[in-house]
């Protein structure tokens, strides 16, 4: 794409210029899904955009802001959000994509500082304090980092600049979009107190509403409260969590992990189902994929998770570890369908089952116990089965080889 | 009814019988205990529709009598006891304990609810209580506790003649364990599979005995039971076929080692402290006249140690899960262990003679 084409992004910055004592930074993607989606339809800018399945039904993942105003957001059935905006583009996801320039956010990202926690696709936060010295503070940190992501990404993004996650998370939420804003620590207070209480984190609609009906409107409101009033509210430990909060207290630090690799797929079915045989099926169908997906990707795996949507989007997720990882995807199906029967579901009506394994360990380097007799595991001769189905599905194409179960019946003319 | 016992007496029995006591009965009646007291004594008697379980008490039988009340309670409340001579009087709907300056009163449940015991089976034949004890742990330490496949969880009793052979596999081990027995009918045969648990649990609990009989139902009662002079269990057998793991014993080996088993044990647990998972295997090099064992590899920890031992035919290395390869080594009583091997991915066999075996299948590393 040409650089003419992209808007500059606004550098709004706002700021007070004390941001010494300022060493985190949470950097939030605007609206990442649609506007990733957007990079390569430049002509939808602009217009009310909303990413999800397009064909039929399924939920909008995302919305670009033009969308959001008419009432779409993340998570809505798609016959609703098309009501709301009926002028909308449905774009179809494109997850590998996502998953690129995520990985190229992340990348600058871990440039400028190791201390890096990925919060999922467009989300981190940075501990600067060591960066500081080397790039010059953390709002030109900050800055940087918002010019590099357009420059390199196509993309904008918030930041938020702060002495806690906390209120760095804020501050990156109500600068959005494309924006920028630096809360020094003398001036927490200040910009805490006269927001919602629906603003601090662990505030859901529920503590909201017992806070609410309590006269407890703001920050300010929460933090003028003596913590046992609170504590009677909400509990000893909800009540000082939120006391603390309400003054800008915020312990946590940036935690730098490895995310816990994990292998998945699911599937959101075309109209809800209530037939065990044809969730089962899909389960299977699902096992396949992922274990195929496992062993493209040299790993095997000792814990199955199973997750259920139902048609009122309730969604539940049950797992366990087996005593043997695998890659097979009979075992994850044996495990996936145990999980399933145990659900006892007296044919609730299912809008979408996933499948996911994770310990994911590398097959050359996992030590296998061997048994007696063909076991769930690598010694079983259901692994060489599919191991030659990997073979005849990368020669003739996905479909060619599967299970009898999952072959639909031919159509009649 | 009114009994004496002494305390020691009922809390041994109190707490023998009530080990079993399920948790959450699927009838109210089934969480106590029953007494009965007769001329001669009282017996106590639990039974969880699966397993019952009876031990006779010396006592003086005042007033012969039924009564049930709660195991755990009862169990409790004996072995806190001083240790003196204990009353039991059924007085109205209650039973009294006195004992020293202590009294309790116990509810009683309904004694015509309580569902009638097992008949006890024909006796079989005896064994020394030790020589029993010993072979189902032997044995046990094999058994799967996965209920997956509950047939794994038993162990398979074989009674042939005068020799009574024991096995039981989870698919990564096998025990089996051959001793000698005295049969009522010489030309017995027959094969039963127990649950492993409960046989183990019996084979230290009766094993403290001078002798313990086996007794059988008809095939088809599905029942087998264990006794002791003033004990008895009697239980139902699990169905199922138990695997032919005689085809599983290696007919030859091309490696055999033979070393001093406590240090071998010794060594294998001090390497094993750099295994960071149940799942890290330990590699053994048996080569002329040494063993070599290493396990953790790396950027982990490692751990190495060598230890004298005699090897005949090839050098081998092999891995094994440590626990697996303890759980072996401890079970065989003698001072020295013979390892037997063919190749490094089948089993390898660990024995102190003919009539123990303990075959253990080896990890791979990696694909």
């Amino acid at each position: 794409m040409s650089r003419s084409q992209v808007k500059r992004p606004k550098l709004t910055t706002r700021s007070s210029g004390h941001d010494e004592d300022c060493t985190v930074l949470h950097v939030d993607m605007d609206a990442f899904y649609a506007s990733v989606s957007l990079l390569e339809r430049p002509q939808l800018r602009g217009r009310p955009v909303i990413v999800g399945g397009a064909a039929g039904r399924g939920v909008v993942l995302a919305a670009s802001y033009e969308a959001r105003e008419l009432g779409v957001h993340s998570a809505m059935p798609m016959g609703r959000a098309r009501r709301l905006a009926p002028q909308a583009v449905v774009v179809p996801p494109d997850f590998s994509r996502y998953t690129e320039v995520s990985q190229g956010v992340m990348a600058l990202l871990r440039s400028l500082t190791p201390q890096v926690e990925v919060l999922g696709l467009d989300e981190a936060f940075l501990e600067v304090s060591g960066a500081r010295r080397r790039l010059g503070g953390a709002t030109r940190i900050a800055e940087l980092i918002r010019a590099r992501v357009h420059d390199e990404q196509g993309i904008t993004c918030s930041v938020g600049v702060s002495a806690t996650k906390f209120v760095a998370k804020l501050a990156s939420t109500l600068s959005k979009p494309d924006g920028l804003l630096v809360v020094p620590p003398e001036e927490v207070v200040g910009f805490l107190h006269p927001l919602p209480v629906s603003a601090l984190w662990g505030v859901g609609d529920r503590t909201e509403e017992v806070l609410l009906r309590m006269g407890l409107r703001t920050v300010g409101d929460i933090a003028a409260t003596p913590q046992p009033t609170l504590e009677r509210m909400l509990g000893p430990a909800g009540g000082a969590h939120l006391l603390d909060l309400a003054w800008g207290r915020d312990p946590r630090t940036v935690e730098v992990h490895e995310p816990d690799r994990s292998i998945g797929a699911e599937e959101t079915f075309g109209t809800d189902v209530d037939d065990p045989q044809v969730v089962l099926a899909e389960v299977l169908r699902l096992s396949e994929k992922v274990a195929a997906r496992m062993r493209k990707a040299g790993y095997v795996g000792r814990t199955v998770q199973l997750k259920v949507r139902f048609a009122d989007f309730t969604t539940i997720t049950r797992s366990r570890t087996l005593r043997q990882p695998t890659d097979t995807g009979r075992d994850v199906y044996n495990e996936a369908r145990l999980l399933f029967q145990r659900l006892g579901l007296q044919r609730a009506r299912l809008r979408l089952v996933g499948v996911r394994m994770s310990g994911l360990t590398e097959v050359e380097r996992t030590p296998q116990q061997m048994a007696f007799d063909p076991v769930p595991g690598l010694n079983s001769g259901w692994r060489d089965v599919e191991q030659a189905v990997d073979l005849i599905t990368e020669r003739f194409g996905r479909g060619v080889v599967q299970p009898a179960r999952l072959v639909e019946p031919p159509e009649i003319p | 009814m009114k009994i004496r016992v002494e305390q020691s007496e009922l809390s041994d029995a109190c707490s023998w019988t009530t080990r079993t006591l399920p948790a959450r009965p699927t009838i109210p009646v089934l969480a106590g205990v029953r007494i009965g007291a007769e001329e001669g004594g009282l017996h106590l008697a639990t039974f969880d529709m699966e397993t019952a379980a009876k031990v006779h008490v010396d006592a003086v039988v005042d007033e012969p009598g039924t009564v049930v009340v709660s195991g755990r309670l009862l169990a409790d409340i004996a072995k806190a006891l001083p240790k003196q001579p204990v009353e039991l009087t059924l007085e109205g709907s209650r039973l009294s304990l006195r004992c020293g300056r202590s009294s309790f009163g116990l509810p009683t449940m309904p004694v015509e609810e309580y569902p009638e015991l097992p008949a006890f089976p024909v006796e079989a034949g005896s064994l020394p209580g030790s020589e029993f004890g010993v072979a189902i742990a032997q044995v046990a330490v094999a058994a799967s506790r996965d209920d997956t496949l509950p047939v794994l969880t038993g162990i398979r009793v074989e009674l042939e003649g005068d020799t009574i052979t024991m096995a039981a596999t989870d698919r990564y081990r096998l025990a089996v364990r051959r001793l000698a027995w005295s049969p009522d009918d010489t030309s017995i045969s027959r094969q039963v599979l127990v649950k492993g648990k409960q046989l183990a649990d019996l084979g230290r609990t009766l094993g403290e005995g001078d002798s313990v009989s086996l007794s059988l139902g008809d095939p088809e009662s599905g029942l087998i039971g264990f006794s002791s002079p003033d004990r008895e269990v009697v239980t139902r057998l699990l169905h199922g076929d138990f695997p032919d793991y005689r085809r599983l014993l290696p007919k030859d080996s091309q490696t055999v080692a033979e070393t001093d088993r406590e240090e071998l044990i010794e060594s294998v647990k001090r390497v094993k402290l750099v295994a960071a998972e149940r799942t890290t295997p330990i590699r053994l090099t048996f080569s002329d006249d040494e063993v070599l064992l290493r396990a953790g590899a790396g950027d982990d920890a490692s751990a190495s140690e060598s230890l004298e031992c005699s090897v005949s035919g090839d050098p081998i290395e092999i891995a094994f899960n440590p626990d697996y390869l303890l759980d072996g080594l401890q079970s065989i009583p003698n001072e020295k262990v013979t390892l037997a091997f063919t190749e490094p991915r089948k089993p390898a066999v660990l024995s102190d003679g003919p009539d123990y075996q303990y075959l253990l299948m080896p990890m791979r590393l990696g694909n």
